[in-house]
């Protein structure tokens, strides 16, 4: 009787315990992203597809196109053309193109760069119907960039947005854009640099 | 509104009355059916901390009417070899109880359809039909889960019937009528007066709101006691061979179950219509007054909902032992002791 009174007590007791808990979740926030709507921020260390770094004072590519990463790829799935313009002493790219059905993500054309040109950009919403959306030129969309923005009236180079994978437009190499409104998250600490022999960009890295 | 007091007071024309309450009523299942689901997927995602349907409509509002018109287009398969009248038969089945319960049940001041004297004793016996329909439903069905399920749902609801009667008994020794209107008249007053609160007739009274509660979770087939459809060990339990319409009138038919069971705890232990506050806020008659007999009526009714929900989303199934252990070791002994006690303290101080 005695046990068996017990029993009923703790038992209901645990009960009770149970339903406060859920209250309790209840009233707190949701957490779900919802995502066709809104995606996370990719972190930092993020490694999509390589893109192309921009030089911070010019606005262009950094790249000069010596060919390293084409070297240094294992899949081949990189095409890099450059030519020297009147006047530079160095030669600069004018088509850098990335197969991106190819492309295993090893990381080798980064770690072959010498001059920190290309980096891992922060795209991963890649889907597409059409395999020629993945066969990209990352100068073309490049320069499409900071053409838009100057015709928006922004200047490129500085401060913020140096190299943001922000929507592509349709003509460049078009990978279809899921409608990406950025989360408030906070970004994951960045201490450490990268392994990769790559100077850091400074400039804060918009996310897709 | 002059007219509608009018004829609030002098009482109404029968076959008007008759249509109206049958309209009503069929109305308020319908949608409560339909927005109830809509209550439990948003309540269950809340409590796993998602926001639940939030495409169709606002909120996810209009959600139920597009699953209803998914289920309504789709065929109603009746499988070979099945007793295809009883398996058309026991949706149907499942679902009238409820309307005709909810027909004696008092929602405000003047508005009940039958004020009928028997109104607790006709509510319990078209209740247990519906123990009825999950059987036929799961035997005509002609699959092994069906037929376990319903075999479970049966000895299941006898089980919980018990204490849940034992219970009622008290509270019409307590009451001294079985008339629902009249109950609820009795709990007049301010929150002290209502039966959960009458400790001086029974110190149990909230316990014997409680078995009431577990018993109506169990008697509606909702977890923790969801027998009938134990998904993740019965397919669908007795819905397993249901398609469409078939599998969305079962479907309502728990939540109009549901819907009853609160009503009447409502009326049995929460003084239905009557104000918490007393006539703190005046005692307005006619059409304002039964007006907020409903609003404090739904109040108390969807709060009890609502922890239907919340139990739900708390406790994981029980085991079937557990189940009927829980019954016969628990429910029935403290429901005879709380019948026992009532009877001695009413015979005592309450003659």
């Amino acid at each position: 009787m005695k046990n068996s009174l017990k029993e009923i007590a703790t038992g209901f007791n645990s009960l009770i315990t149970g339903m406060r808990i859920t209250i309790g979740q209840f009233f707190k926030p949701t957490v779900t992203v919802q995502y066709p709507h809104e995606s996370l921020k990719m972190p930092d260390r993020f490694r999509g597809h390589i893109e192309l770094v921009r030089d911070p004072e010019t606005g262009k590519a950094l790249c000069f196109a010596c060919k390293l990463c084409e070297r240094a790829c294992p899949s081949d799935c990189i095409t890099v053309e450059g030519a020297k313009l009147d006047g530079a002493k160095k030669k600069s790219v004018t088509q850098y193109v990335l197969d991106f059905t190819k492309c295993s993500l090893c990381g080798s054309c980064v770690e072959a760069c010498r001059d920190g040109a290309i980096r891992y950009s922060h795209a991963y919403n890649l889907a597409s119907t059409k395999k020629e959306d993945y066969v990209m030129d990352l100068f073309k969309r490049l320069e499409d960039e900071r053409l838009a923005a100057e015709a928006r009236g922004e200047i490129i180079p500085t401060p913020a947005p140096v190299v943001a994978q922000a929507s592509p437009p349709a003509s460049s190499a078009g990978i279809a854009p899921a409608a990406a409104a950025p989360v408030a998250q906070t970004a994951p600490p960045t201490a450490e640099a990268p392994k990769v022999d790559q100077p850091k960009p400074v400039t804060p890295v918009q996310p897709n | 509104m002059q007219a509608l007091q009018h004829l609030i007071s002098s009482g109404w024309p029968e076959p008007l009355r008759l249509i109206l309450f049958l309209v009503g009523i069929l109305a308020f299942v319908g949608l409560n059916a339909a927005y109830l689901v809509w209550v439990e997927r948003k309540g269950a995602a809340r409590f796993q901390r998602r926001p639940g349907p939030t495409e169709v409509g606002y909120a996810g509002l209009l959600q139920p009417i597009a699953d209803a018109a998914k289920l309504m287009s789709k065929q109603l398969i009746v499988p070979a070899g099945v007793d295809a009248t009883l398996f058309r038969v026991a949706p149907l089945l499942m679902m009238s109880p409820a309307l005709m319960s909810l027909a004696v049940i008092p929602w405000s001041q003047n508005l009940a359809a039958r004020s009928v004297n028997v109104g607790l004793l006709m509510v319990f016996a078209f209740g247990s039909i519906n123990v009825m329909a999950v059987m036929l439903g799961g035997w005509s069905s002609r699959n092994k889960y069906a037929i376990i399920s319903a075999a479970r749902v049966v000895s299941q609801n006898v089980a919980y019937e018990i204490p849940m009667l034992l219970v009622v008994i008290t509270m019409i020794m307590v009451t001294g009528t079985m008339n629902l209107s009249e109950i609820v008249t009795q709990q007049a007053g301010a929150f002290w007066h209502w039966n959960f609160f009458r400790v001086w007739v029974n110190p149990l009274m909230p316990v014997t709101f409680l078995i009431f509660f577990i018993c109506m979770l169990a008697e509606t087939n909702r977890a923790p006691f969801d027998m009938a459809e134990a998904e993740s060990e019965l397919v669908a339990g007795a819905y397993t061979e249901y398609s469409g319409m078939g599998f969305g009138v079962f479907f309502m038919a728990e939540y109009a179950n549901i819907l009853l069971g609160c009503a009447l705890a409502t009326v049995l232990f929460l003084g239905g219509w009557q104000s918490p506050v007393g006539s703190l806020l005046g005692n307005p008659q006619g059409v304002l007054g039964n007006l907020l007999g409903i609003f404090w009526f739904f109040v108390k009714m969807y709060f009890l909902v609502f922890s239907v929900v919340w139990i739900r989303w708390t406790f994981p199934r029980t085991q079937f032992y557990g189940l009927l252990n829980l019954s016969w070791k628990i429910l029935i002994p403290v429901s005879l002791v709380t019948l026992l006690l009532s009877s001695v303290m009413i015979k005592l101080f309450h003659q």
